[in-house]
């Protein structure tokens, strides 16, 4: 179990208050019509599934109901932080930087 | 090979059992092979064997990082059925089902296959709706089902709270007969030992870090110990398929997943059957040494750690506690996790890959082990044939283009 820090509430809670919501920053086609049906699959389907570091979605399905960035480690499941949807997560090897944790 | 026999394990007997010889070979790698597989666990074993076997291709490697079998075939609590709702996936695992009921001949090794049946209890009538769909599907296809009310549950599993004062009582269920449990080691070491014999190289310890490719074809792998060369790799790889993607290129539907199981301390034989329930989500049987094994759902998070978070075991044994109030009492041995390799429709990816000769067999997620000896054989056919087994072509990477995907939500809803 970890805990992670939401930056709405503003505090670090048990994972247990939080649901993962996926890959984070996955682009849908800008203009539907004229993508292609790889465009569609890629976006639909296709994921990074990095063994390491992770940018995803988690929701405080508990708490504030919002949408968050979360930068975690895949193989120690260690979080190197959280950001606010729009920010743009800060990772430096190991640690992290931003509004942190 | 020596053969195995009731009259070999007396003989053995008498002299203390010293004597056994080794299973397999632990051979130097070769420069070149015909055929490489990636992956040491059951489904890659099966590959080589079923190569070797059947389809005259005996210049085989199987590249295992780590030791046979220790990934999800040794983590996973070994549950075998067929009873999927799509006419693909059904015949897939039914041709698989067919094969375990005769394995341990085949393989002249005990995979301990034990068709003690498996229920899949309904709580709505929604679930009940589901079951009856797919039952009679099943039967259109020609696999057994049967689709029980709440006096049969009780007379087959009496410890079973049939009440109605549970949360979500029980309503009925599907009941799949020739469905039950098998012995996972074993049937690593089965495939293992019987490939050995074909002249299968069994390359343990020797991890493929690298695809290596020229003119959009594979040339092939580079490894802790060494370049590997082949016109044909077969990918077989599980929680890691996207790792090994990566290294030729090329991204997949696939997203891993821990996903956790326990057993308890041994009991008295109390449960003869497999009971699992997608609605409370939990899934239980009893083995032959009596620990009760017990599997949970994933984590809903990405992880290649080989561990889960225990909000997921907690509630997991809520649900097994709620549908038999007596295993109360029981205390848990062990618990651990497996990296399985979730698709988008739950069904696995058995295909070719825009670089030519190079193949992956993965996406069976939380439900492969029952898949075993029919995965290794219809890609085995695919490999040696360099196109799809009739059986694995609708499970090719080009759904997810075309949109035909197999959904088996369903019938894989409770992670098995
Ligand atoms: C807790 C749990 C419960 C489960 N319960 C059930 C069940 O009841 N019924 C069911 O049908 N299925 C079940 N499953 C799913 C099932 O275990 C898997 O689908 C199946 O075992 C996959 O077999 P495999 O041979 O493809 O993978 P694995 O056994 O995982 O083998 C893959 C191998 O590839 C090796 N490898 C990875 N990367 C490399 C590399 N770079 N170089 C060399 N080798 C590499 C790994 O070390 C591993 O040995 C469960 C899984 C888990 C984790
Ligand atoms: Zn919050």
């Amino acid at each position: 179990m970890f805990q992670l820090y939401c930056p709405v509430c503003r505090e670090a809670r048990a994972e247990e208050e939080f649901r993962p919501k996926g890959e984070a920053r996955i682009i849908r086609p800008p203009v539907p019509e004229a993508a292609s049906d790889e465009e569609w699959a890629d976006y639909l389907y296709f994921r990074t599934n990095p063994k390491g570091l992770h940018t995803e979605q988690w929701v405080h399905a508990a708490g504030c109901r919002k949408i968050f960035l979360v930068v975690r480690d895949t193989v120690s499941h260690e979080v190197a932080g959280s950001w606010a949807l729009g920010e743009a997560p800060v990772v430096v090897e190991g640690a992290a930087e931003g509004d942190s944790r | 090979m020596e053969k195995h026999s009731g009259f070999g394990l007396i003989r053995h007997g008498l002299s203390h059992h010293e004597h056994w010889p080794r299973m397999w070979r632990n051979p130097e790698p070769k420069p070149r092979y015909d055929v490489i597989i990636v992956g040491g666990g059951g489904h890659g074993l099966a590959t080589a064997y079923y190569l070797a076997k059947e389809f005259g291709v005996r210049d085989v490697a199987v590249v295992e990082r780590g030791w046979l079998g220790g990934g999800n075939t040794a983590r996973n609590t070994t549950i075998v059925r067929s009873n999927y709702l799509w006419d693909e996936a059904a015949w897939l695992y039914e041709h698989s089902l067919k094969l375990w009921e005769t394995l341990s001949q085949e393989l002249n090794y005990n995979v301990m296959f034990s068709q003690r049946g498996v229920m899949n209890l309904g709580h709505t009538l929604q679930d009940m709706r589901d079951i009856e769909r797919r039952v009679r599907a099943n039967r259109l296809n020609g696999i057994d089902g049967e689709v029980l009310d709440v006096a049969r549950i009780r007379e087959i599993v009496p410890l079973l709270d049939c009440s109605c004062r549970t949360r979500y009582p029980i309503l009925g269920a599907s009941w799949q007969p020739r469905g039950g449990v098998a012995r996972h080691d074993a049937v690593a070491w089965g495939y293992a030992r019987a490939a050995d014999a074909l002249g299968v190289d069994l390359l343990q310890q020797t991890e493929v870090t690298g695809i290596r490719r020229s003119m959009g074809r594979v040339q092939g792998v580079e490894t802790t110990r060494g370049f590997l060369a082949a016109d044909t790799v077969g990918v077989v790889a599980a929680g890691h398929a996207g790792v090994i993607a990566k290294m030729a290129g090329l991204r997949l539907p696939i997203e891993s997943h821990p996903l956790q199981a326990l057993v308890s301390e041994p009991l008295k034989p109390v449960l003869d059957t497999v009971v699992m329930s997608n609605a409370v989500h939990g899934y239980i049987s009893q083995s032959d040494k009596g620990d009760l094994v017990i599997g949970a759902g994933i984590d809903g998070y990405n992880g290649y750690g080989q561990r889960g978070s225990y909000p997921t075991i907690e509630h997991t044994l809520q649900a097994i506690v709620e549908l038999f109030p007596s295993f109360s009492r029981v205390r848990m041995n062990r618990q651990w996790a497996g990296i399985v390799d979730t698709s988008p429709d739950a069904c696995p990816i058995l295909s070719a890959t825009p670089v030519g000769g190079l193949f992956f067999n993965c996406g069976w997620g939380t439900g492969g082990f029952k898949a075993t000896p029919g995965s290794g054989h219809v890609f085995a056919a695919t490999l040696a044939a360099g196109k799809a087994h009739p059986l694995a072509a609708p499970f090719s990477l080009e759904r997810f283009v075309s949109g035909r995907l197999i959904d088996e939500h369903g019938a894989a809803g409770v992670a098995h």
